[in-house]
């Protein structure tokens, strides 16, 4: 949602009130990490699409359980055993909640999205998949979700098909519904781009995709961080969630399934927890979700997400999304009135990710002389290479704004951005 | 800004600004082509090796300062020089922007090289300048990629 045309006046109006509404201050003291001095300039970090930081709760809740309740989880009989599988069980249930999924058992923990992706195309790709078959992927889309549906076509004779996008950076579903057919097997793709911020339409994505029965994976890895995900109301088939990208620690994170696929699928990681019987003639696999969580898990870092999850429900998230949006709206316009600044993913409906490019200077001296500065950005490709070659790039610079940044974090920003043009001019 | 501007002097941002002996090479033997993954730096070094001698170097890409400039300087090092001469070179910058070499104190031939020596503050910005130098490099071997990938810890610097 870019700003809608008003007066500057108006704009400076609705901004107050909208940062009156949310107490940055009183947020950023949340966050201890945001208080830190970089080369001798306050930190600016805008670097949250490559990882948030984490909240004093998220971090004290890890901290209790590894150091009063820490034990291996499922099998034991003793008192900690049972604590630590209680609280790891809570949080799977707090993740159900969060994404709204019918069942706790749909809630597959893993170590994040790329994990995730992962665990659907060798347990359910591989089993469905045929040769001539095919599987749709959208232009914008991370490495995550673009190389393991290659790995997958190139094994099975399967062809990688492409929903292009415009040059604002919207996906072009005229183009999807032609792609659509009776070899479609899959249809990935995100909920919103690392890259270029778009909000993707995934609700009518998968409403389309179900209408030739082809069931639907969303990549939700900046989804869940920015918008309020319903995987009933979206009624993907399968969902992934990075905890890291979600204030909560790294090695966290979600798949989410619904239960019938899940129960039809492979294994995927062999080994202990995920079996019923085991004899040297034959194995039997467990339930899900037990089936698909082999060998002992990221125990403490998905407590965090659970504690993550409780931080961000007791926010007024509405209230946060709205504060990020008018956050993006300032940022770009300030930025876009330097000479040389040219923004790229200017979707009309985008998270607050903000790339550009700044004449023709590399990215990289961008992010160097910002650090300098003491601000976080990240310079580079973003891991979607498919995106700097539509908009003929070598790379982008990328500041990505979450609830704890400020208005002032974004005018150093844009000042930073000036120093350069006077390195380089 | 004292900092920055070792890394972004006025040499170097005039050798990014007009680059030397950027042009495709016609009549080169040896070609060799380099990339940065992590950032997209990626060029070419054209290389004329006749009787062990670097008779003629040139390389076109893009990227970023460091390593245009890097690339620049390089073939302006470069050209001229034995074989081993250019290897020792490539070893000297190597070492001086890993921080293994103190060019202020042990003997090189970096000459104007050592301009390069703030790149070792810059840890993310080590392989941008060491780039050219490896893609050089593997011309002189006669090979014909080299990547700044799987060049071993010795590149980058502990976390």
């Amino acid at each position: 949602m870019i700003a809608t045309e008003k007066t500057t006046e108006e704009n400076g109006a609705a901004q107050a009130a909208v940062a009156a509404a949310w107490d940055v201050e009183r947020v950023r003291e949340d966050f201890p990490v945001l208080g830190q001095t970089v080369n001798g300039k306050p930190l600016v970090y805008l670097d949250n699409a490559a990882s948030a930081q984490v909240p004093r709760i998220v971090i004290e809740r890890g901290a209790k359980y590894l150091r009063e309740e820490h034990s291996n989880i499922h099998r034991g009989v003793h008192y900690l055993s049972q604590r630590a599988t209680s609280a790891y069980e809570g949080a799977r249930e707090k993740a159900r909640r969060f994404i709204n999924a019918r069942e706790a058992r749909e809630c597959i923990f893993v170590r994040g999205v790329t994990e995730g992706i992962n665990l659907v195309m060798n347990a359910y790709g591989r089993k469905v998949v045929r040769e001539g078959d095919e599987i749709i992927v959208s232009e914008m889309e991370h490495h995550s979700n673009i190389v393991p549906w290659q790995m997958l076509c190139e094994e099975k004779g399967a062809r990688l098909r492409v929903i292009p996008m415009n040059d604002d950076g919207e996906l072009l579903l005229d183009e999807f519904d032609a792609l659509l057919n009776e070899r479609t097997k899959l249809v990935c793709v995100g909920h919103v781009s690392n890259a270029l911020g778009t909000v993707n339409p995934v609700k009518e994505i998968t409403a389309r995709a179900h209408k030739l029965g082809v069931p639907v994976l969303v990549d939700g890895a900046q989804g869940a961080p920015h918008l309020k995900v319903d995987v009933q109301d979206l009624d993907c088939d399968f969902y992934a969630v990075s905890g890291h990208k979600m204030f909560a620690p790294t090695g966290s994170g979600v798949l989410y399934g619904k239960a019938h696929l899940l129960e039809e699928m492979n294994p995927f990681i062999g080994g202990g927890s995920m079996i019923r019987t085991v004899t040297f003639e034959r194995s039997t696999y467990a339930a899900i979700p037990d089936k698909f969580e082999a060998g002992t898990p990221a125990i403490a870092s998905q407590i965090g997400l659970g504690a993550a999850i409780d931080y961000l429900n007791s926010i007024d998230r509405a209230a946060a999304q709205r504060y990020e949006q008018e956050l993006l709206a300032y940022a770009t316009e300030r930025l876009s009135s330097i000479e040389g600044v040219r923004v790229i993913g200017t979707a009309r409906e985008k998270a607050s990710v903000l790339a550009f490019v700044l004449g023709d200077v590399h990215p990289h001296d961008v992010g160097t002389i910002l650090d300098q500065e003491g601000i976080a950005i990240r310079a580079g490709h973003h891991c979607a290479q498919p995106v700097m070659q539509h908009f003929r790039v070598p790379a982008t610079a990328r500041a990505s704004f979450a609830f704890y940044n400020t208005k002032a974090e974004a005018d150093s920003l844009v000042a930073a951005v000036q120093k350069v043009v006077e390195v380089f001019s | 800004m004292s900092e920055l501007s070792e890394l972004y002097q006025q040499v170097i941002l005039d050798h990014n600004k007009k680059p030397r002996n950027f042009r495709i090479l016609e009549g080169a033997n040896r070609v060799s082509e380099g990339m940065n993954p992590l950032c997209g730096d990626q060029l070419t070094v054209y290389m004329l090796m006749d009787g062990g001698v670097v008779r003629d170097l040139s390389f076109v890409g893009t990227g970023c300062a460091i390593s245009k400039a890097a690339a620049s300087m390089m073939t302006q090092a470069v050209k001229g020089k034995t074989r081993e001469e250019a290897q020792a070179l490539f070893g000297e910058f190597h070492r001086m922007v890993t921080g293994e070499l103190d060019e202020s104190s042990e003997p090189n031939h970096l000459g104007r090289l050592t301009i390069f020596a703030g790149v070792r503050d810059y840890p993310a910005r080590v392989k941008c300048a060491s780039l050219a130098w490896h893609t050089m490099h593997a011309a002189l071997e006669g090979e014909d990629r080299a990547t700044t990938e799987n060049l071993g810890p010795e590149l980058t610097h502990a976390e």
